[in-house]
């Protein structure tokens, strides 16, 4: 195993997991607000925001996908050292990481309508991440939010299905911003 | 003029201070050890370990020892310290076919391989108080002999032989843990298993009781009743096998139930079962009779609506941790929700009271014009 | 600090519940199962809401906790306690000072901000129970969105009653989808769950965690010629004198004489600071001394 897999964790877990944590609760309970967050140095291309993710996140108990040129075996070690998280195809992921275009979107858990809370969450790693583009509106917003989202149709054919659906984690750089099921994108 | 109480913080430590002042007790009687707990009331200890589910004699004392006797808030200190702990991983089933055994009876047979050991048990103690006892608690040199070399095979297995029992094939999967996840229904038997032993005794005994008496009867004969030791063993992923880890007391009872069949199918005997750790007989044959009531819907039964066949209900009500927590939560504060209820009734008394000439005035106004239709039902 | 795990839960416990805190933000007012811990304070003592503040916590956090309203009721007292030992945080009283907030049976009478998070203290999750015991059941209806049984049995209350005969724990539905129960608060706080900040409510017995988003729409279920009344004491604070806050009502003397005073302690001794004075109250410098 090479050195830098063991390295890039989190420094002291308990507290930067739950600094980590507020910025995710945060953003995902005010949708489109950009949060930073910090204390992983994942491998490539892998973004700090999104390495912190999954190490607040995952564990031995999260089934994790990784989409397209995210399945590499650095980035497949360094989760599996600092987490511990099994990997497994799109349809029983509980997390998928990924860019937009390689994530396999129709197959990924939505929940059932007595669970509708088993369904995926997506951390899509976006090449920007600014409050322009899109207009949200739902819970957690005040009025309403803008968000450089990569379209708009998925998540209208998501928001209609709720309360199944799935949840949006966007990171760029040391930056993310969330996009639950429930906001209406348009 | 009236000045707030506060005091909160005070009144606890007070509280606290009286409670380790009682728990001693009067100074002049020598204070108990965790020693003596674990030696001398080893029975208390096995249902705090049972119920509490960590195997420890010497945490198990202690906690009843700090429990001043009361063996659920015991349970309650070691299931709280047992939720702390890591989790290294799974042991390998118990071989309890193995088990060296200190007890073993069958109900179902006059003999078998291995024979009937009836053990230390008070059942054929006459329930006496044994004055001699408070004064003096030695006891006469006991006689020893050689132990049994051979083996001592599961009853259950003579039935087996012959097809008369239910088959209980091997399952596939490794079972849930009912410690790590949140209890969904309908239940594996594996989990309801799990939530049975470590149910509350009282409650479990009060469960099977019922099915004895006709709350859906099943019959239960106890084929047999073993309380001994056996190997815990893990794997152990870096060596490729499995090692023994320690040794742990267990009691096991195995009941033949009604035979049941159908035009298909020959009749066949049907079992429960019931595993708890340490010497707890009355936990354990409670345990098989609640497991096999709960299995009316495998086997095919008719659900008679007893509380024994309501895997909810029982599965929902048998932690005496979370019971006794949420029904002794009812004596702190409820002021407010109180107070809004003073105000309700005030106020539905004050329209009840009024002269039923302007009642009928005001009929028309209020209840004659209720539409039933909901407001939030407009959202969408 | 103690040699307990920062804020007592391991890791591992920890991310699990902050798995189900997001799950519930996404689908508000949904109870989303979690495998909620023994802790070492019994079930009904708030270890739900417990749970949640640990795992919300960061050591950067002011953390206040009331039950009844108030700051020194004893087990908000002993709660206060645990978390400054396991997780060395800083607490207060001043609800305008706290960044996380635990409360068991009201919400605070000021407004909360953006940045202020409310846990609750849950001890029945579900709003069908009393109506429909069994759990199997009650999900069935939240997944159908069937919700006649509490329709017919508010009905049923006008009907005898002349009124809703429910004063807390009243019934909501949020974003028009899911009925939740906002635990046992005095429907006088009903309104204030639309609010600036997250609602988390964690019912450690019953195992579920559930969730309101900033200025999620929570309606208190009512009827068109019935609509939803939230309703306290007719009185003023006798210590303070507001006119709008929820009262709680004293026995002061054994000739059934009675007083009422403010439920949240914060929002009673800031006004008095501030040199508001009720009928039977003492002017702020002698009262503090």
């Amino acid at each position: 195993m090479e050195a830098h897999i063991l390295e890039g964790g989190f420094a002291n877990i308990p507290i930067d997991a739950a600094h980590a944590f507020r910025a995710v609760m945060t953003a995902m309970a005010r949708p489109g607000e950009i949060f930073e967050i910090s204390g992983a140095q994942p491998p490539a291309p892998l973004s700090v925001a999104a390495g912190a993710v999954v190490l607040t996140l995952c564990d031995p108990e999260t089934p994790l996908f990784l989409a397209g040129g995210f399945d590499t075996p650095q980035i497949r070690d360094w989760v599996t050292f600092h987490t511990g998280a099994p990997f497994v195809g799109a349809a029983d992921a509980m997390f998928a990481i990924g860019v937009w275009e390689s994530i396999p979107f129709p197959d990924l858990a939505r929940g059932t309508s007595e669970y509708p809370d088993r369904s995926a969450t997506l951390i899509v790693e976006m090449d920007a991440l600014t409050n322009t583009g899109a207009v949200l509106e739902g819970p957690g917003i005040k009025d309403q939010n803008y968000l450089s989202l990569p379209e708009t149709a998925l998540f209208q054919e998501n928001a209609r299905l709720y309360p199944l659906g799935l949840d949006f984690i966007f990171t760029n750089g040391g930056n993310l911003a969330a996009l639950p099921r429930t906001t209406r994108v348009s | 003029m009236y000045v707030a109480v506060k005091g909160g913080e005070r009144a606890i430590d007070n509280a606290h201070a009286w409670l380790a002042e009682e728990r001693r007790g009067d100074k002049a009687v020598a204070e108990l050890g965790v020693a003596q707990i674990r030696e001398q009331l080893a029975l208390a200890v096995n249902r705090v370990m049972a119920e509490g589910s960590l195997f420890d004699p010497d945490l198990a004392a202690l906690a009843i020892k700090q429990a001043r006797g009361d063996l659920i808030e015991a349970i309650f200190l070691i299931r709280a310290y047992r939720t702390t702990l890591p989790r290294f991983g799974g042991s390998t089933p118990i071989e309890t076919e193995a088990m060296v055994c200190d007890r073993r009876v069958s109900a179902t047979f006059k003999d078998a391989p291995g024979g009937q050991v009836l053990g230390p048990t008070f059942d054929y103690t006459h329930r006496l108080l044994d004055f001699k006892l408070a004064a003096d608690g030695e006891v006469a040199p006991v006689q020893t002999g050689t132990p049994y070399e051979g083996a001592t095979p599961h009853i259950m297995s003579f039935l087996d032989r012959e097809d008369l029992i239910q088959r209980e094939p091997e399952g596939a999967d490794v079972p849930a843990d009912l410690t790590r996840m949140p209890l969904e229904l309908p239940a594996s038997r594996a989990l309801r298993l799990q939530s049975l032993t470590r149910g509350d005794e009282g409650f479990i005994l009060g469960l099977a009781y019922s099915t004895q008496r006709g709350y859906a009867r099943n019959h239960a004969f106890v084929a047999e009743l073993r309380i001994g030791s056996v190997a815990v063993e893990m794997e152990i992923p870096e060596l490729g096998f499995a090692i023994e880890i320690g040794e742990i007391t267990a009691t096991e009872c195995e009941t033949v139930n009604q035979f049941q069949g159908s035009k298909t199918q020959p009749p066949q005997f049907t079992r429960g079962y019931g595993l708890v750790f340490g010497m707890s007989e009355r936990k354990a044959i409670s345990m098989a009779l609640v497991d096999r009531a709960l299995r009316w819907k495998e086997l095919g039964e008719d659900n008679l609506g007893a509380p024994a066949q309501d895997e909810e209900f029982v599965l929902y009500h048998s932690d005496n941790i979370q019971a006794t927590g949420f029904l002794e939560h009812i004596k702190l504060p409820h002021y407010v929700d109180f107070q809004s209820e003073l105000e309700l009734i005030r106020k539905l008394r004050r329209e009840a009271q009024v002269p039923k000439a302007a009642q009928a005035e005001s009929a028309e106004a209020s209840g004659g014009n209720l539409s039933g239709k909901m407001k939030e039902g407009a959202v969408t | 600090m103690s040699d307990y795990n920062f804020a007592y839960l391991d890791e591992q416990t920890k991310r699990m519940i902050r798995r189900a805190i997001l799950k519930g933000l996404a689908i508000p007012g949904y109870q989303v199962p979690f495998a909620s811990r023994e802790m070492p304070m019994p079930y009904g003592w708030g270890t739900g809401g417990v749970q949640v503040s640990a795992a919300v916590l960061t050591p950067d956090d002011t953390f206040k906790v009331i039950d009844q309203g108030a700051d020194d009721t004893t087990n908000a007292v002993s709660i206060r306690r645990f978390f400054q030992k396991t997780a060395g945080v800083a607490v207060t009283e001043a609800t305008a000072e706290a960044s996380v907030i635990q409360t068991r049976h009201r919400i605070p009478e000021q407004d909360l901000r953006s940045d202020q998070i409310l846990v609750y203290q849950v001890p029945i999750p579900e709003p069908l129970r009393f109506l429909e015991p069994s759990e199997v059941e009650t999900r069935k209806m939240h997944g159908l969105e069937e919700y006649g049984l509490m329709h017919v049995k508010l009905y049923e209350d006008i009907s005898q009653h002349g009124d809703i005969a429910t004063a807390y724990a009243y019934p909501v539905k949020v974003e028009g989808r899911y009925m939740m129960d906002p635990s046992p608060i005095p429907k006088f706080d009903n309104p204030k769950l639309e609010m600036a900040g997250i609602q988390l409510f964690g019912a450690g017995r019953e195992q579920r965690i559930y969730a309101l988003p900033p200025y999620t729409k929570v309606v208190s279920l009512d009827f068109e010629d019935y609509p939803f009344q939230p309703t306290k004491a007719d009185h003023a604070c006798d210590l303070c004198g507001s006119e709008v806050s929820y009262l709680d009502e004293l026995i002061v003397d054994d000739q059934g004489g009675r007083m009422f005073m403010c439920s949240d302690t914060d929002y009673c001794a800031t006004r008095r600071r501030q040199g508001h004075v009720g009928t039977q109250g003492l002017p702020h410098k002698e009262d503090a001394a």
